[in-house]
C-alpha cells in the first residue's frame, strides 16, 4: 500500500490527468488536440452557471432525478444485519446511471459545436442513453458495440435502432467492450472533426475519467441529502458495482473524505478468479490501454487478455484509473462477484423486492450476502442499484430454462 | 550522437533522392518468414525499415494490420522475439536504419530501461509509439534519446502551427508525418494536400519528413516522395503477404517473393520521383 497518504482523495487528477500513477493521455497525436480543446471546453462549462442550470432542468424533467434512496425492508430482514437502502438509479430515464454523465457529455458536445456522436457500449446502457439525448438533440448517432453482445443484449439492440442511431456490431478481437472501444477510438481518429466520443465509464484518455465522473457525482451528492432525512446522519458504508466504475465513482465520490465510511466495489469474477474473469484489480496489474493508466488484464508480454462476465458491461479487462488509485492508497475496498453470485443475486432481489436489476447491478447485491449480515442493524449499507434488469430477462431465461431440462 | 538513420538521410540528401520505408509486422505470419522478409527489403530498395511490434489492441491501425498482429501473436511472436528478429538481421546488415513502431503497453511491461537497453544492443536505431504523444514524453522519449535511440514523432493534419513545436522538440531521426486523419490502409493522401503540409512542418524543423498511411501505389508513392524526404507504406506490403498465404495462414513459397517484388515496384517508383525540393 502506497505510505503517502493524500490529505484528500477528491482533490485528483492533477493538471496532466494523472491519480497517483494512474490516468494520463495515452493517445495517438491525431486525437491530442481534440482532446485539449475538450478539456479546455469542459472547464469553461464547468464555471459557467448558465451549464449547470441548463443541465439542472433536463436532470430533473426528462431524467427524472433525484432517483429515490429507498429502504430495502424484506431484503434486510432476510440478510439480518445492516439495514439496506438501494440507490434506485434503475428508476432514470433508459433505464441506469448512465444516462447522468451522457446528458452532460452532449450538452458539452453541443457548446464545442459537435454534430456528430459516437460511443461504445457493452450492455446497451450507454449506447441507450447516448440514442435517446441524441435524438432528443437532433444530432447524428453511431454505437459500436462488440457482436457477442448485439447478441446477448439484443432488446437494447432494438431501442437503440429505434432511436434511431446506427449500431456497428464489431467483428475484431474478443467481439465485446473493449473491441468496441478500439473501433470507436478509430472512428473517432478518422472523423475527428466533426465527432464527439461520448465515453460510457470512468475510463480513457483525461479529461474523461474526470468529467465522467463529475457528472455521476450526482448519485452521491443525492444520496447524502436522502440519508440526511431519511436518518439524520452520513450512511456506515457504500456498495457498488464496478465495470469501468463509472456508476462507483459516482456514489463514492462524495464520501471519498468522510473517513467513517466503508466503500465496497465489487468487480465481476466471472467463472472465478483463478478461471476466465473480469477483475482487473483483483486479477490483473498496472499498464496501459485506451488512453490510460490503469490495472488491466494482461499476459507477461503486455498483450491484453480477455475478460469474461456474464455481465455484458461488466466485460471488460480494465478499470478507470481512479479506482486502481482508490484501491492502491487503500480508501476503497474491491471485492468481486462471480457469474453464479450475480445470478442468484438477481433473482433474489426481484422475489423479495419486486425489482429485477440489471446483471451488472445483481454483483453488487450479490456482496450484501457477506457484508450485511456481519454488521449492526443500525449500520446504514447503501446499494447502487445502477441499472435495472430488462434488457437481461431473455438470456437469464434462457439459463434457468436451460438448467431446469 | 549520429544513428544510422541520421547517416541514412544524409546519405539520401548526397544523392539527391528520397527515402523509400517500408513497415511489415515483426512475426507475420511467423518469426522465420518475417526475418526473411525483413532480410529481402533492403535488396528491393528499402532504405529504411520499420517493424511493427504487435500488440493486441492497436488503436490507430486499420483491419489489415490488426490482423497482421493478431497473426504474429497466434504464431507466438512477442516484444522479446522481435528484438532477436533484429539481433538476426543486424548479423548482415549493419548499415539500414531498423525503426520499432507499435504500442506503448508491451514495452512499459517488459520494462522501459531494460528495454531501451536490449533494443540498442541488439541493433534497432529509432522508435515509433502511437500512443504517445508530446504530453508523456517523461515515459519513454526522454529516456530513449538518453538511450541513444531517435524517438520519431508522429505529426498529423490535426498538429496546427501552434502545436507543431511542442510535437517537434524531442523528435529525432525524422517526422513521420500522418498524412490522412484516420487509421492505417485507410483514404487516398493527396499528394497536393501532403506537399503542403510538408513545407509547413519544414519552417518548423531541419529534420528529414516521412509521409505515410494512404500510400499503396508506386505512382502514389512518387508523387509523395517529390515533395517529401521519405514515404511510408505498410498497408500494401502487408496485403501483399496475406495474399500469399495458404488457407490456414501459413507462409508459402511465394510469401517472401511477393513483399519483395511488391517493394521492388514502390521503390522504383519512389526513385522515379524528382529530386525533393529542399
Amino acid at each position: 500500500m502506497n505510505q503517502n497518504l493524500p490529505n484528500s482523495y477528491r482533490s485528483g487528477p492533477d493538471e496532466r490527468g494523472h491519480f497517483g500513477i494512474f490516468g494520463g493521455r495515452f493517445v495517438a497525436e491525431t486525437l491530442m488536440p481534440l482532446i485539449l480543446d475538450l478539456e479546455k471546453a469542459y472547464v469553461e462549462a464547468k464555471a459557467d452557471p448558465s451549464f449547470q442550470a441548463e443541465m439542472n432542468v433536463y436532470l430533473k424533467d426528462y431524467v427524472g432525478r433525484p432517483s429515490p434512496l429507498y429502504f430495502a425492508e424484506r431484503l434486510t430482514e432476510h440478510l439480518g444485519g445492516a439495514k439496506i437502502y438501494l440507490k434506485r438509479e434503475e428508476l432514470n430515464h433508459t433505464g441506469s446511471h448512465k444516462v447522468n454523465n451522457v446528458l452532460g457529455q452532449i450538452m458539452v458536445a453541443r457548446r464545442m459545436g459537435k454534430k456528430r456522436i459516437i460511443a461504445e457500449t457493452g450492455a446497451g446502457q450507454h449506447g441507450v442513453a447516448t440514442a435517446t439525448l441524441c435524438a432528443r438533440f437532433g444530432l447524428e448517432c453511431v454505437v459500436y458495440m462488440g457482436a457477442v453482445d448485439v447478441e446477448r443484449q439484443q432488446p437494447n439492440v432494438i431501442r437503440m435502432e429505434m432511436l434511431g442511431a446506427k449500431v456497428i456490431p464489431v467483428q475484431s478481437g474478443a467481439r465485446t467492450l473493449k473491441d468496441a472501444m478500439n473501433d470507436a477510438l478509430r472512428d473517432w481518429v478518422t472523423n475527428v472533426h466533426n465527432t464527439f466520443y461520448c465515453i460510457g465509464t470512468v475510463a480513457g484518455p483525461h479529461p474523461y475519467p474526470m468529467m465522467v465522473r463529475d457528472f455521476q457525482s450526482i448519485i452521491g451528492h443525492e444520496t447524502r441529502q436522502q440519508m440526511q432525512q431519511a436518518e439524520g446522519r452520513l450512511p456506515d458504508s457504500l456498495v457498488a458495482c464496478i465495470g469501468g466504475g463509472s456508476n462507483a465513482m459516482g456514489l463514492f465520490h462524495p464520501f471519498l473524505d468522510d473517513p467513517s465510511v466503508e466503500i465496497f466495489g465489487v468487480e465481476a469474477a466471472g467463472h472465478g478468479l483463478t478461471q476466465l474473469h473480469a477483475a482487473s484489480l483483483a486479477g490483473g496489474r498496472p499498464g496501459v490501454l485506451h488512453g490510460n493508466r490503469t490495472y488491466l488484464l494482461m499476459d507477461d508480454d503486455g498483450q491484453i487478455e480477455e475478460a469474461h462476465s456474464i455481465s455484458a458491461g461488466l466485460d471488460y479487462p480494465g478499470i478507470g484509473p481512479e479506482h486502481a488509485w482508490l484501491h492502491e492508497t487503500g480508501r476503497v475496498t474491491y471485492l468481486s462477484a462471480t457469474d453464479e453470485e450475480a445470478l442468484a443475486a438477481f433473482q433474489l432481489l426481484s422475489r423479495l423486492e419486486g425489482i429485477i436489476p440489471a446483471l451488472e447491478s445483481a454483483h453488487a447485491i450479490a456482496k450484501l450476502s457477506e457484508l450485511a449480515p456481519q454488521r449492526p442493524k443500525d449500520h446504514l449499507m447503501v446499494v447502487n442499484l445502477s441499472g435495472r434488469g430488462d434488457k437481461d430477462v431473455p438470456q437469464v431465461g434462457d439459463i434457468l430454462k436451460g438448467r431446469k431440462k | 550522437m549520429t544513428t544510422r538513420i541520421d547517416a541514412r538521410f544524409a546519405e539520401l540528401k548526397k544523392q539527391g533522392r528520397s527515402a523509400f520505408v517500408t513497415f511489415v509486422m515483426a512475426g507475420d505470419p511467423d518469426a522465420r518468414t518475417s526475418l526473411d522478409i525483413i532480410k529481402a527489403l533492403p535488396k528491393a530498395g528499402a532504405d529504411v525499415i520499420e517493424i511493427g511490434m504487435p500488440f493486441t489492441d492497436p488503436m490507430a491501425d486499420g483491419p489489415s494490420i490488426q490482423a497482421a498482429g493478431l497473426r504474429a501473436l497466434k504464431g507466438g511472436m512477442t516484444l522479446r522475439k522481435t528484438l532477436e528478429m533484429v539481433r538476426g538481421f543486424r548479423k548482415e546488415d549493419n548499415a539500414t536504419p531498423l525503426v520499432l513502431m507499435g504500442y506503448y503497453n508491451p514495452i512499459y511491461i517488459y520494462g522501459v530501461d531494460k528495454f531501451l537497453a536490449d533494443a540498442k544492443a541488439a541493433g534497432v536505431d529509432g522508435l515509433i509509439i502511437v500512443d504517445l504523444p508530446p504530453e508523456e514524453d517523461t515515459e519513454l522519449c526522454i529516456p530513449a534519446m538518453k538511450a541513444g535511440l531517435n524517438f520519431i514523432r508522429l505529426a498529423t493534419p490535426t498538429t496546427d502551427d501552434k502545436r507543431l513545436p511542442a510535437v517537434l522538440a524531442n523528435t529525432s531521426g525524422f517526422v513521420y508525418y500522418v498524412a490522412v486523419t484516420g487509421i492505417t490502409g485507410s483514404a487516398a493522401a493527396d499528394s497536393k494536400v501532403v506537399g503542403e503540409a510538408v513545407a509547413r512542418i519544414k519552417r518548423h524543423t531541419d529534420l528529414p519528413i516521412c509521409v505515410g498511411f494512404g500510400i499503396r501505389t508506386p505512382e502514389a508513392a512518387r508523387a509523395i516522395a517529390e515533395n517529401a524526404n521519405g514515404s511510408v507504406v505498410g498497408t500494401a506490403l502487408v496485403d501483399a503477404l496475406k495474399g500469399s498465404l495458404d488457407a490456414e495462414g501459413r507462409a508459402t513459397a511465394k510469401t517472401v517473393a511477393a513483399v519483395a517484388d511488391l517493394a521492388s515496384a514502390l521503390a522504383q517508383g519512389v526513385r522515379g520521383a524528382r529530386q525533393a525540393a529542399e
